[in-house]
């Protein structure tokens, strides 16, 4: 019941507010209210986080990497965390951002692949259905304004196309043949589309690797937030298959010979 | 009939005076019309065959599957009314979907069973619904080995080395029951399913019937799919040839 005569309605009198003093838009809401809704809060940033993730499109499918760092801040808090994530038998997503909301979307779509092999309907989910349902559950939540705050590199390999496209937090998409996330998309990006672009149907599984591995290389040199653990993951006509972690082999004798910061005496 | 004219079987929320449920009764007539359906619970895995009566030539070869799906490790078989099947295979995949959900793992198929044989039961509590008219095999291999149950119109389950509902299921049964099942791989209980399959199926009165196999096991890796369609040719032409023999 709300008690205010003025949001009953007009007033019956002139005696009572003659000249509707109490603009509509002004009243005092007097209806049921959520005790803790101003309690509630929607994410504002990400907390452990993972680095780039980086993608590119070659000769047999498409390659990616990433590392295995999950930072807390700029502590490097976990480092076995695996940020390639096999979904279904063509498909592997790549996340950088929050790890909770990755952890989350993992889950999400780990249900979503048994219904759809539940459905036995001869149709199986491939990268293109994957990227579009994860760009339309990523800008759903950012419309609520509560997003997932993560940027995903989604690879692929289904009846002989390769696919690669990315999608964030706020529901972007595009698509490339060499792509990169997070501090990847500045440092990385460029080598990669050096290496990568009108060579795509002529890379070897060597010479990609290689390219990838030089630039997670250059990465871990300039990314403070990097790792010189990593993983690749190939996703071909054989399907999806992410490597055991490996370590990148880093040369750092030139720091001798930086002045101007750290402990130097002179 | 000695049900009949009783009034004691009008209604599931009625005991007869002998402490009988006429309407469970009935809907196990219902299951004992259909084709015969079998499971088999084997060294490394779980095979699962109906017998699928094809009332029209003019329906589509393979539609109307009455093997389903539950989840990836999950599949089950339902002997009777055909809807009733489809509905206790969504309520199956629900519950299998929830305690993912929940506990963040693929679920035991004795949580399902169970589940499944709770829901089932609900329905001969109350005389505004009639009990399912269909009995359900449902196997799994999970985190405990292999697994096969049947879950009646009751409600009531049971956990099987071998399994069979339906038609035939006094001849599947003891057909059944001279094989070795904890020693049979799935391969080879592939081609015995089969067998029983043909041998049970009456072939003077009935109509044609379509074989329909499903398994779970290492060679299917792990997840329950249909049985290969060349091992499947192969498991028909065997039992075509055994059927002959036995003529």
């Amino acid at each position: 019941m709300d008690h205010f005569p003025t949001n009953w309605g007009r007033p019956r009198n002139d005696a009572y507010d003659s000249y509707g003093t109490y603009p509509i838009p002004h009243r005092p809401y007097n209806g049921p209210k959520d005790a803790f809704g101003e309690g509630v809060q929607r994410t504002q940033q990400p907390i452990v986080t993972g680095t780039s993730v980086l993608a590119i499109k070659y000769k047999d499918g498409i390659m990616m990497a990433a590392d295995n760092l999950a930072s807390y801040g700029s502590l490097a808090r976990f480092k076995d965390v695996q940020r390639l994530t096999a979904v279904g038998e063509f498909t592997v997503i790549g996340a950088s951002g929050d790890m909770s909301d990755f952890q989350y979307i993992q889950s999400m779509l780990d249900d979503k692949m048994v219904e759809e092999f539940t459905s036995q309907d001869g149709h199986a989910l491939g990268p293109a259905e994957i990227h579009e349902y994860l760009s339309f559950i990523m800008y759903g939540r950012r419309t609520k304004m509560d997003p997932l705050w993560n940027s995903f590199l989604v690879g692929g390999f289904k009846e002989g196309q390769r696919f690669l496209a990315y999608v964030d937090l706020l529901g972007t998409t595009y698509s490339a043949s060499a792509m990169a996330t997070g501090y990847g998309a500045h440092i990385a990006l460029p080598l990669l589309r050096t290496a990568v672009e009108g060579k795509e149907n002529l890379l070897t599984e060597e010479q990609a690797q290689k390219i990838l591995e030089e630039c997670m290389k250059v990465l871990f040199y300039r990314d403070a937030r990097s790792l010189n653990k990593y993983q690749i993951a190939t996703i071909t006509a054989a399907g999806p298959s992410i490597s055991e972690s490996r370590e990148l082999a880093t040369s750092w004798s030139f720091a001798e010979g930086i002045r101007g910061y750290g402990a130097q005496t002179q | 009939m000695t049900s009949i004219g009783t009034g004691y079987d009008l209604s599931a929320s009625t005991y007869s005076p002998d402490g009988r449920i006429f309407q469970v009764e009935y809907a196990n007539k219902a299951v004992e019309n259909s084709g015969t359906a079998i499971g088999l619970r084997c060294k490394d895995g779980v095979v699962i065959a109906v017998e699928k009566l094809v009332h029209s030539k003019l329906l589509v070869p393979g539609a109307n599957r009455r093997i389903q799906t539950v989840d990836r490790h999950i599949g089950l078989a339902t002997a009777g009314l055909m809807a009733d099947g489809r509905h206790i295979a969504n309520r199956a995949r629900d519950e299998a979907a929830s305690f993912r959900d929940i506990y963040r793992s693929p679920p035991p198929l004795k949580t399902i069973v169970d589940r499944v044989g709770l829901f089932v039961q609900a329905f001969t509590l109350y005389s505004s619904v009639r009990p399912f008219g269909i009995s359900t095999i449902l196997g799994a291999v999970d985190k405990d080995g292999p697994a096969l149950y049947v879950v009646e119109p009751s409600g009531v389950f049971y956990g099987y080395h071998g399994a069979a509902v339906g038609k035939g299921r006094q001849l599947a049964k003891t057909e059944l029951e001279k094989l070795k099942l904890a020693e049979l791989s799935t391969r080879e209980a592939v081609t015995e399913a089969a067998r029983i399959i043909y041998a049970v199926h009456e072939d003077s009165k009935e109509k044609e019937f379509e074989l329909e196999m499903s398994w779970i096991g290492n060679e299917s890796k792990g997840v329950f799919v249909p049985v290969p369609e060349d091992l499947l040719a192969e498991a028909e032409r065997k039992a075509k040839e055994a059927l002959e023999n036995f003529e």
